[in-house]
């Protein structure tokens, strides 16, 4: 992918709208947007992304763009392209036109995950994208089942008792990729390049793709705002969240480490994780290590199982 | 199936009566799921889908909220879109009844009124549609298999009118009127379709050379006013409501209104019901005049919009009144038909006795008998003039 031509495309999702300074939201949108070739009818579940974008009379989208509710942004796609399917077969619309479903993770892996893994196993031409801060954030930070183990939410906060959320998160990425669908991939906000042809191969693919890409939440991560893709970058030089791809139920990894940097490095510029270092959570830190030791080993077998 | 190509007097339960409606209205998209008893309509729907009959791309979704939501997501994009369902399942699709009218999209649902848990049960009361009467989506029920369909078919047109853009729901009484056959009159295809005519919406997500953004956040500026364009929507519907059944009535003969009078201009005593305990209620109103008692009844077809003016002019001249609900509020006042009748009383000056009955909830049956008894007991209530003993009652219940 070419940059300087990227520059010439016209932006779809425009500045102005009332996301915080330094969210990786913003940046996954137009990012996602801009690696599109074809028109896009977008799916917006509710969320960070739709209550700062589209503020009655005002929009960022300059594409079709739908949000009727919060857990069911996959099944609200998946009529959309219902009726493109309909209206194609009865040649009412000559259109090549693809769609993307954009959530959070509170939309995503928990409220919905019905309406997701219904839409995928039908079949459904869209790509959805879960735009993942790790927490309900448009909220005010409650955890989620994509919140990582010792990460202070508000409602797995750290007390005289807890030390935030003792669940490690689910691998909604190798959920998504046992629905056999033809294209799933774990991006970040912070690699442009991966994120932005990992689009383009899904919205090439004919039939349902997901992509989780991890988004640093300056608000709920409590970070420096000018941070946002750095930090993404450390997450995937920690193997805290690699990038990869699974095509056709092919494994790849996109990104290998040159040296695995401990955890430390991602988590220490995080408000939400500074109790960790206190001396009594030590144990804690280490089980944090040992998770991410062990998840980038599995996948280092997956991707070597393939033929 | 039935291909009708000339009127055709067939043999039909409520369900297969709907789905032949829906074949006729050929929907761009259907997105169901099954319930009891409204099941049949999709399941047969999902036939014509598969052996061509219709245009409509079927999606069978993974719940009753979904249903919902890719018929939002479909009529958005400019389709025309339906679905069916009952009970625990229009429960599911609570919050998305509020977003399809409140978007103001024309979707038009069957729905075989069923009881709501708990306890499960799975017979015909009207406590799940009754419970949205106040979703902004206008309400047709039906007595009989010939009404569902003829109502089906009407209410595509009054959901599209410009004037009206709101989803439209039609009723039926699960089992008693879904699983019963009756002899019905179908329209010839072509006449149905004419009458029911293509759908244009103005704006669309399919649209992909006029982008505009659908469903934004609608703050303290703005929701008001949306919402009072909603409501004065309903008002606008009453009037199309009325034109529709008059070109219905012009093309094929049957004649509909927000109610049907029966027997009530000189009538002193009167019962309002929905549904089809009504047609039993006929009955009892024919065995009662060759007595001398001159018994009417008002079977409501059109509740949301509340034609209450229009209802008023029919009853205000009785000596008593039974509201009939196959619904309880649980709100130690009154069902919802008798609370709003009540009220277009009150607000319009006329005092007529009214007395309350909650009948037939989990598909108990009302039988004659039973309605006899609630005309002597209102019948009585005229003769005195005062004030009833007992103003809400229930009908054939152990207490």
């Amino acid at each position: 992918m070419n940059i300087k031509q990227l520059a010439l495309k016209e932006e779809l999702f425009t500045g102005g709208h009332r996301l915080c300074s330094g969210c990786g939201a913003g940046i996954m949108a137009r990012q996602a947007l801009l690696a599109a070739d074809t028109p896009v009818v977008v799916a917006n579940a509710t969320g960070c992304l739709e209550v700062a974008t589209t503020i009655f009379p005002y929009t960022s989208w300059k594409v079709n763009w739908f949000h009727s509710a919060f857990e069911n942004a996959a099944a609200t796609c998946s009529g959309m392209e219902a009726a493109y399917r309909s209206f194609r077969r009865q040649g009412k619309i000559k259109d090549d036109i693809r769609f993307i479903t954009f959530a959070g993770d509170g939309g995503t892996y928990d409220i919905g995950f019905q309406s997701l893994s219904g839409a995928v196993e039908r079949g459904h031409r869209m790509l959805y994208i879960c735009y993942n801060n790790e927490a309900y954030m448009n909220t005010g930070v409650q955890r989620s089942s994509a919140t990582p183990r010792g990460a202070h939410t508000t409602t797995a906060p750290v007390g005289n008792l807890k030390a935030g959320k003792t669940q490690f998160r689910k691998d909604l990425t190798k959920i998504m990729a046992a629905h056999n669908m033809a294209y799933v991939a774990q991006a970040v906000v912070g690699h442009w390049n991966d994120f932005m042809t990992k689009v383009q191969k899904a919205l090439a693919a004919d039939g349902p793709t997901f992509i989780n890409i991890l988004q640093p939440c300056r608000l709920g991560w409590g970070y420096p705002p000018e941070i946002t893709t750095e930090l993404g970058r450390l997450a995937v030089e920690t193997c805290i969240w690699p990038i990869y791809e699974v095509e056709n139920s092919r494994y790849k990894i996109n990104r290998r480490p040159k040296e695995k940097l401990p955890v430390e490095v991602f988590l220490k510029p995080q408000a939400r994780f500074k109790h960790l270092f206190r001396p009594e959570n030590a144990e804690l830190l280490k089980s944090i290590q040992a998770e991410v030791d062990a998840g980038w080993e599995k996948l280092q077998k997956l991707e070597a199982a393939q033929v | 199936m039935t291909t009708a190509t000339q009127k055709t007097l067939v043999a039909k339960t409520g369900n297969e009566a709907m789905s032949e409606a829906m074949r006729q209205i050929n929907p761009d998209v259907v997105a169901a799921y099954p319930i009891t008893p409204s099941t049949e309509i999709v399941q047969i729907f999902s036939q014509f889908a598969a052996d061509g009959l219709v245009k409509t791309e079927f999606v069978p979704v993974e719940s009753e909220h979904s249903a919902m939501s890719a018929c939002i997501g479909a009529s958005a994009a400019g389709a025309r879109a339906m679905t069916a369902t009952s009970s625990q399942g229009f429960a599911l699709m609570w919050e998305m009844l509020y977003v399809a009218a409140g978007l103001r999209l024309p979707i038009v649902m069957s729905v075989v009124n069923r009881a709501l848990s708990a306890p499960l049960n799975i017979h015909g009361d009207h406590s799940d549609t009754m419970g949205a009467r106040d979703a902004g989506w206008i309400q047709i029920y039906s007595e009989n298999s010939q009404e569902a369909y003829d109502n089906l078919i009407q209410a595509v047109r009054i959901a599209e009118d410009d004037r009206v853009k709101l989803p439209a729901m039609v009723m039926t009484d699960g089992f008693i009127i879904s699983h019963c056959m009756e002899a019905i009159e179908l329209l010839p295809d072509a006449e149905a379709r004419k009458f029911i005519g293509e759908y244009r919406p103005e704006r669309y997500l399919l649209d992909v050379k006029n982008p505009y953004t659908l469903g934004a956040v609608d703050l303290q500026d703005y929701y008001f006013e949306h919402r009072r364009q909603l409501a004065a929507a309903m008002e606008r519907a009453a009037l199309v409501i009325t034109e529709v059944a008059a070109d219905f009535k012009n093309n094929f003969g049957r004649e509909y209104g927000f109610f049907e009078s029966y027997k009530m201009s000189d009538a002193e005593i009167a019962i309002v019901a929905i549904g089809s305990a009504c047609g039993t209620a006929k009955t009892v109103v024919d065995d009662l005049r060759t007595r001398g008692i001159k018994a009417g009844l008002l079977k409501i077809r059109v509740y949301r919009p509340f034609p209450w003016k229009e209802i008023v002019s029919a009853i205000k001249h009785l000596k008593a009144v039974a509201i009939l609900d196959r619904a309880d509020s649980a709100n130690a006042f009154g069902p919802p038909l008798f609370s709003d009748i009540t009220s277009a009383l009150y607000l319009s000056g006329v005092r007529v006795p009214a007395v309350s009955y909650v009948y037939g909830l989990g598909g108990r049956d009302i039988t004659p008998e039973h309605i006899e008894d609630v005309y002597e007991e209102i019948s009585a209530v005229s003769k005195s003039g005062a004030a009833p003993a007992k103003l809400f009652n229930y009908v054939n219940l152990r207490e």
